[in-house]
């Protein structure tokens, strides 16, 4: 880990930070746009120049130096190994069980980090229509294991979900196993307050790092179940210069990038 | 043989009211130009099959054009809602609209299981999660030798599928490269097709081996439209107007204000004002 930062950062920046330092220099990443997105380049850009990123539109091995707005950007493509079909990427790769990380983010998730992305209210009469899955109902059965990362609050870290897109740990201890899935699903979920993982023993998320500054209070506030903290919790390292400038010029890039019309 | 036709005469031909209409092209290569064609000539009770509906199916839905929508993830990609989808889904409007869901695994699939002339696919997904609830098209079915539990979608057949690609030659085949998504799969899986392309050229000049390439035998109908895929891209032509995509978000949030965008540019345009939007039409 280089020196911390000196300087200060924001919850965002933390977030993205500590969800790259979960990924490895031979993971095998299936990304999800957004968050993970820029986590995943994070990663590459700074402890894991190996790391593959493969995009649900077919692009296996993406090197962009700029975050793509959609999951198809021509950058991509441009800068891929190889770029497949997208019945092959689902087919082969997916469910060939090629992926070590899938990388997802959610509307909503409960204490067992099953995610909702479809619907708030009911699905014949929705309050709020979400997307809806893509890709993530089978990057969360089929990839070796699970991270997730998303901003925490009252109002995404949900008691019940209304819906499940995605299986995390079902109601628990056993729930996937039950299912005939032996994929580890959700291991880490890197939020801006903290870094929750399940327990060994239940499967029900527990906080195990809190981010510099954020008091267990301020966690449990921003959480729709009475949260759990770990035996061992510890406090996550600051972003170092290094992580912070680098993903502040990735940022700066694509905003930039983004503005522009062809 | 494919017919080079202009492409109003090409919707005319090939897509009815009623259809069964699978517009295609994932983030790449998204046949707005047809799409537009498909309003202007009034195309009612439609049947939309695509995974990601994108703004070329918030347009068709908030126009009342489709009845029925086949999707797996409807939104406007990297900014948020499609606004004319909710309103369709959550209000009515401007018409109630069906909706047959599914995750991109199953419709990948199904296009695939389409194109393999194949009733059903059958994959390992929806495990644990909802959607098999509230979408009966959704089943499952028993590996007869394995005994594992499998998902199994039915076959996407659509009564048309409508594609952009970079380029014809003059015998009708196409090429298409760089994210080619589920194209080849939509178009072998439809009763007609109809392309529209950059530009038809002597020699489609494939950059590999492994560009796909579309013979001419398998398509109904090739109209060239330069642009035609504004504002999403062409690779090698034009890159994707993501500044675009974001500011689709205020237009479409407000329905009088997508209703006057519409008229502007699509109602009083035609396929050729797409052609401002490459390079050497600036």
């Amino acid at each position: 880990m280089d020196t911390p930062t000196t300087g200060s950062f924001s919850a965002n920046e933390m977030m993205t930070i500590v969800a790259a330092r979960a990924l490895g220099d031979r993971d095998v990443c299936f990304v999800g746009i957004g968050a993970p997105s820029a986590a995943c380049n994070l990663a590459r850009l700074t402890h894991a120049p190996g790391i593959t990123l493969i995009y649900e539109s077919g692009t296996i091995g993406a090197r962009p130096t700029v975050l793509p707005l959609s999951i198809g950007d021509g950058e991509l493509c441009e800068t891929a190994l190889t770029t497949v079909s997208v019945p092959e990427m689902f087919r082969y790769w997916l469910q060939g069980g090629r992926i070590t990380v899938g990388f997802l983010a959610g509307a909503q998730m409960d204490r067992y980090a099953n995610l909702n992305t479809t619907v708030v209210g009911s699905y014949d009469k929705p309050k709020v229509r979400l997307p809806g899955g893509g890709g993530a109902p089978e990057i969360a059965s089929s990839c070796q294991e699970i991270f997730i990362t998303m901003p925490m609050s009252k109002r995404t870290f949900v008691d019940q979900l209304p819906f499940i897109t995605s299986f995390g740990h079902g109601t628990g201890r056993g729930s996937r196993a039950a299912l005939g899935l032996s994929t580890r699903g959700p291991t880490r979920v890197m939020t801006d307050l903290c870094v929750l993982e399940p327990d060994p023993d239940t499967r029900e998320l527990q906080v195990t790092s809190l981010h510099p500054g954020v008091t267990e209070e301020a966690t449990r506030a921003a959480c729709g179940w009475p949260l759990r903290f770990s035996d061992r919790l510890t406090t996550t390292a600051a972003p170092s210069d290094r992580e912070l400038a680098v993903l502040r010029d990735l940022q700066a890039r694509s905003t930039a990038a983004h503005r522009e019309n062809s | 043989m494919p017919s080079y036709c202009s492409l109003p005469e090409a919707i005319a031909a090939h897509v009815h009211d009623g259809d069964c209409v699978a517009m295609e092209g994932f983030t790449h290569l998204i046949p707005f130009a047809a799409a537009h064609e498909v309003l202007r000539q009034g195309r009612r009770h439609l049947t939309l099959v695509r995974m990601t509906p994108d703004l070329i199916y918030d347009q068709l839905i908030g126009m009342g054009a489709a009845d029925r929508l086949v999707f797996s993830w409807g939104g406007n990609p990297g900014v948020g809602s499609l606004h004319r989808l909710r309103d369709a889904v959550e209000n009515g409007w401007p018409q109630p609209l069906a909706l047959e869901e599914h995750s991109h695994a199953a419709m990948a699939n199904a296009y695939e299981a389409g194109a393999a002339n194949l009733p059903f696919a059958a994959f390992r997904g929806y495990i644990g999660v909802d959607l098999p609830k509230v979408n009966p098209r959704i089943r499952h079915i028993e590996c007869p030798f394995t005994g594992e539990l499998l998902a199994a979608v039915p076959a996407i057949r659509p009564d048309v599928t409508l594609i952009h690609a970079q380029r014809a030659d003059r015998e009708g085949n196409v090429l298409l490269d760089g994210i080619v998504g589920v194209q080849k799969q939509a178009v072998l899986a439809a009763k007609r097709a109809v392309v529209t392309v950059e530009e038809i050229v002597a020699d489609l000049a494939a950059p590999g081996l492994n560009a796909v390439v579309l013979p001419s035998w398998t398509v109904t109908a090739i109209a060239e439209v330069p642009g035609g895929a504004y504002p999403s891209y062409a690779q090698g032509y034009y890159r994707r107007a993501n500044a675009f995509y974001t500011q689709w978000d205020e237009i479409s949030r407000d329905r009088d204000r997508f209703r006057g965008w519409i008229d502007e540019h699509v109602m009083k345009q035609g396929p050729e004002a797409f052609r401002a939007f490459t390079p050497r039409g600036r």
